[in-house]
């Protein structure tokens, strides 16, 4: 069994606590959506919060909070999903080296943009010399970095602290929205579902999880599985991908409680989140986040730490819902989420 | 649960070879690829020597038949092109018989590309399909769709460890009955990035690398791509394949010491060496051979070398750093070192140490500096280490 003992997100949205974030969603106008900023002299040294880039620091953060409610010191293993890595550092590095052509370099941003920092840091700060990890399979970056979690509990660990997370910088969407896969306009986030523009909302968030295999009574929930499948042909090899999941998982798809779907706002490809809901879930309640921390490839794991606390409190905003279905005791949810149609992921967890 | 995991094909792309038996050559004739900059286009030509694939972007390209105008990056070229051999070694002609995934490694990603049009991407309206090339997981994508391969992916991401870690998790993977075939291994081109950032930590030597070496300035950087298939017990079966050899032990620890830097006393590779040999349920005196990472840094063999005698309990096995031969490989190190050393364990041989003259002040660790051949070799040991404290260690034994 996989439980989830400790859970913390640092997003656009107040996410360090609950009930704080269950009062009102953050509204914002913008080209994407930033992690609003915590109080870092709260967490560590003034000379550390300078040096540190923001994955780093609110990775920092959230692993802290999150082992605080699991009550653990040092972790089995820490694993970290990213699919960017630090853009900041790794901007700051790339554009001297470009302008200066190669001269008058300094180390201190290329140490920091290598893509296990976070993990790393983490363990540096902690002095965990236990297995230390990181993924960076854009929209399985966070999924892998959960598998690896559920494998080591398999394995005998027995608590592993397991992250997700990536930022978006001003030059890093000024050229990836030269794709077209991202908002050309500013949005209006809680409007999200109702622009007819194509492009999804871009976004950030970095959120950190320890799964235990003991149950505590603050536990959220149980993590029962996990699926990727990567660019599906067509409709019908995602509607058996979810057919197959939840029989695997000896449930039929009514007993799922809350869907948490990853619509984007990008309306080509929600339509597959449209498609899998009316054909699998015609009368089940669902909700949505990515108006919440808008499209990136970790975006699941700010979903995991939403669907981990209303598990956990048994209640979620109407800021969320989909449609005006109730939910009566919530004891399954079914995280689904694809990143442009190329990663897509189930995430079941069950009341603990 | 299959008990082992085996490996039963190997396909490799260096500086001293663009396939195994070319690297081989090579290994046997001391021949070293480390030279001056020719494909990288950077001002540090002429002033830093690298390890380059001796094959321009196009040539990869044309002997992988495959269309000038694709936008894959030079990190995918050398992916293919070594899953390609690892493939055809293992006789894996059917990709969906079996539940069959890849796990793979890369540092650079697509920054090869990214660097060359990165300006003109932020500062005007000049796009190409590089933009979407950057990610890491653009040359892991770019192989698994050459080769069908859709039942998992995914990549890692632990600097100098990164493959090393590759191969950890395809056994793991295998062993907890998800998948029955891995291809594990990483690539990385050189970039002006990564020569630029290692430049900056004084850490490159100007001359040829001396791992080990009392007079050792740093390393060379090298670009490679390495790749093993990794079978399940059951599949190996059922094929009827004898394979290359058996991945018995595996560890990765961290450092917890410096993001850049290893501590004097090597608590990180300590911890690695000694849980891979439990995992392998090895006593240390198995171990016939160590492959060590043995970069050439100051700080690196140092660290490697007081881990390794107080592991080995002052007798420390036969060992070498390759890296004099293909400077190091990154991403693709660990994977590299692990097709040579089954080489080792399938050929009965050493492959020595170049450029070792005089004995590190510190200790009396002498590596091999001559090729040994019909030697026992039974269990190598491999290490990787790298920033941010990642280490990981792996043990290949005879499947005899």
């Amino acid at each position: 069994m996989v439980y989830i003992n400790g859970a913390a997100s640092i997003s656009p949205q107040n996410s360090i606590n609950f009930d704080v974030f269950l009062k009102g969603m953050k509204v914002y106008e913008d080209l994407f959506l930033k992690s609003l900023t915590p109080d870092y002299k709260k967490y560590m040294k003034p000379i550390e919060a300078r040096r540190m880039s923001k994955t780093v620091k609110n990775g920092i953060i959230c692993s802290q909070i999150a082992m605080n409610e699991a009550e653990i010191e040092i972790p089995d293993a820490i694993i970290f999903g990213t699919a960017l890595g630090i853009v900041s550092d790794t901007e700051k590095f790339l554009e001297k080296m470009l302008y200066d052509s190669e001269r008058y370099l300094t180390p201190t941003s290329f140490i920091q943009s290598t893509h296990n920092t976070v993990a790393a840091q983490i363990a540096h700060k902690i002095k965990c010399r236990n297995y230390n990890f990181t993924y960076v399979n854009r929209g399985f970056s966070f999924e892998s970095t959960l598998l690896d979690a559920i494998i080591h509990l398999k394995e005998g660990k027995k608590n592993i602290l397991a992250g997700g997370g990536d930022e978006m910088t001003e030059h890093y969407y000024k050229i990836i929205k030269k794709t077209g896969m991202f908002k050309q306009d500013e949005t209006k986030n809680t409007d999200l579902l109702k622009y007819e523009t194509s492009g999804a909302l871009c976004g950030e968030a970095v959120s950190f999880f320890v799964l235990s295999d003991d149950k505590k009574t603050e536990t959220y929930a149980e993590l029962k599985d996990l699926r990727m499948f990567y660019k599906p042909e067509n409709n019908s090899e995602i509607i058996s991908e979810v057919e197959l999941f939840i029989e695997s998982n000896d449930l039929q798809c009514s007993d799922i409680d809350l869907i948490v779907a990853g619509y984007s706002g990008n309306k080509k490809e929600d339509e597959i989140f449209d498609n899998v809901l009316s054909d699998k879930f015609p009368e089940t309640p669902a909700a949505y986040f990515k108006h919440l921390c808008g499209e990136f490839q970790t975006a699941s794991s700010f979903a995991l730490w939403l669907s981990g606390n209303i598990l956990k409190y048994q209640k979620y905003p109407d800021f969320i819902k989909l449609n005006a279905r109730i939910s009566g005791k919530i004891s399954n949810i079914l995280i689904y989420n694809h990143y442009f149609n190329i990663n897509h992921s189930l995430i079941l967890l069950s009341e603990a | 649960m299959t008990k082992k995991v085996y490996i039963t094909g190997i396909g490799a792309i260096s500086a001293i070879g663009n396939k195994v038996s070319e690297n081989y050559e090579s290994l046997l004739a001391k021949k070293s690829g480390i030279g001056a900059i020719s494909v990288l286009d950077t001002v540090h030509k002429g002033e830093i020597p690298v390890a380059e694939v001796k094959l321009s972007d196009k040539e990869l390209k044309h002997k992988l038949a495959l269309s000038g105008d694709d936008a894959l990056t030079r990190t995918a070229l050398l992916g293919i092109t070594a899953v390609k051999e690892a493939f055809e070694n293992a006789s894996v002609y059917d990709i969906k018989k079996y539940r069959t995934g890849i796990v793979s490694a890369t540092t650079v990603a697509g920054m090869v590309a990214r660097e060359k049009y990165y300006l003109d991407f932020l500062n005007s309206d000049f796009l190409n399909e590089h933009v979407n090339t950057f990610e890491a997981a653009d040359s892991t994508e770019r192989i698994a769709d050459f080769f069908g391969i859709k039942e998992f992916m995914t990549t890692v991401s632990t600097a100098c460890s990164s493959s090393a870690n590759a191969i950890m998790t395809g056994v793991r993977l295998i062993k907890s009955g998800l998948l029955d075939r891995v291809i594990a291994g990483g690539t990385d081109a050189l970039s002006k990035y990564t020569l630029n950032g290692f430049n900056t930590l004084m850490i490159l030597d100007r001359e040829k690398c001396k791992p080990y070496d009392n007079e050792r300035k740093g390393l060379n950087l090298g670009e490679a791509a390495a790749y093993l298939v990794l079978e399940s017990e059951e599949t190996v079966k059922k094929e009827g394949k004898i394979p290359l050899a058996v991945v018995s032990g595996y560890a990765n620890a961290n450092d917890a010491f410096h993001q850049t830097a290893s501590s004097p006393e090597g608590y990180g590779a300590y911890s690695a060496m000694i849980q891979a040999l439990k995992t392998a349920n090895l006593k240390p005196q198995d171990i016939d051979y160590v492959n060590v990472h043995g970069t050439g840094t100051p700080n690196n063999d140092l660290s490697e070398g007081r881990a390794m005698l107080k592991v080995f309990n002052g007798k420390v096995p036969k060992f070498s750093s390759t890296k004099a031969y293909t400077g190091h490989t990154l991403a693709a190190a660990g994977s590299l070192e692990t097709v040579f050393s089954v080489l080792s364990l399938q050929k009965k041989v050493i492959f020595p140490n170049l450029n070792f003259q005089n004995p590190m002040r510190e200790f009396d660790l002498i590596p091999q500096t001559e090729i040994l051949k019909n030697v026992k070799v039974k269990h190598i040991m491999s290490n990787s280490f790298g920033f941010g404290g990642n280490g990981t260690v792996l043990i290949f034994s005879e499947t005899k």
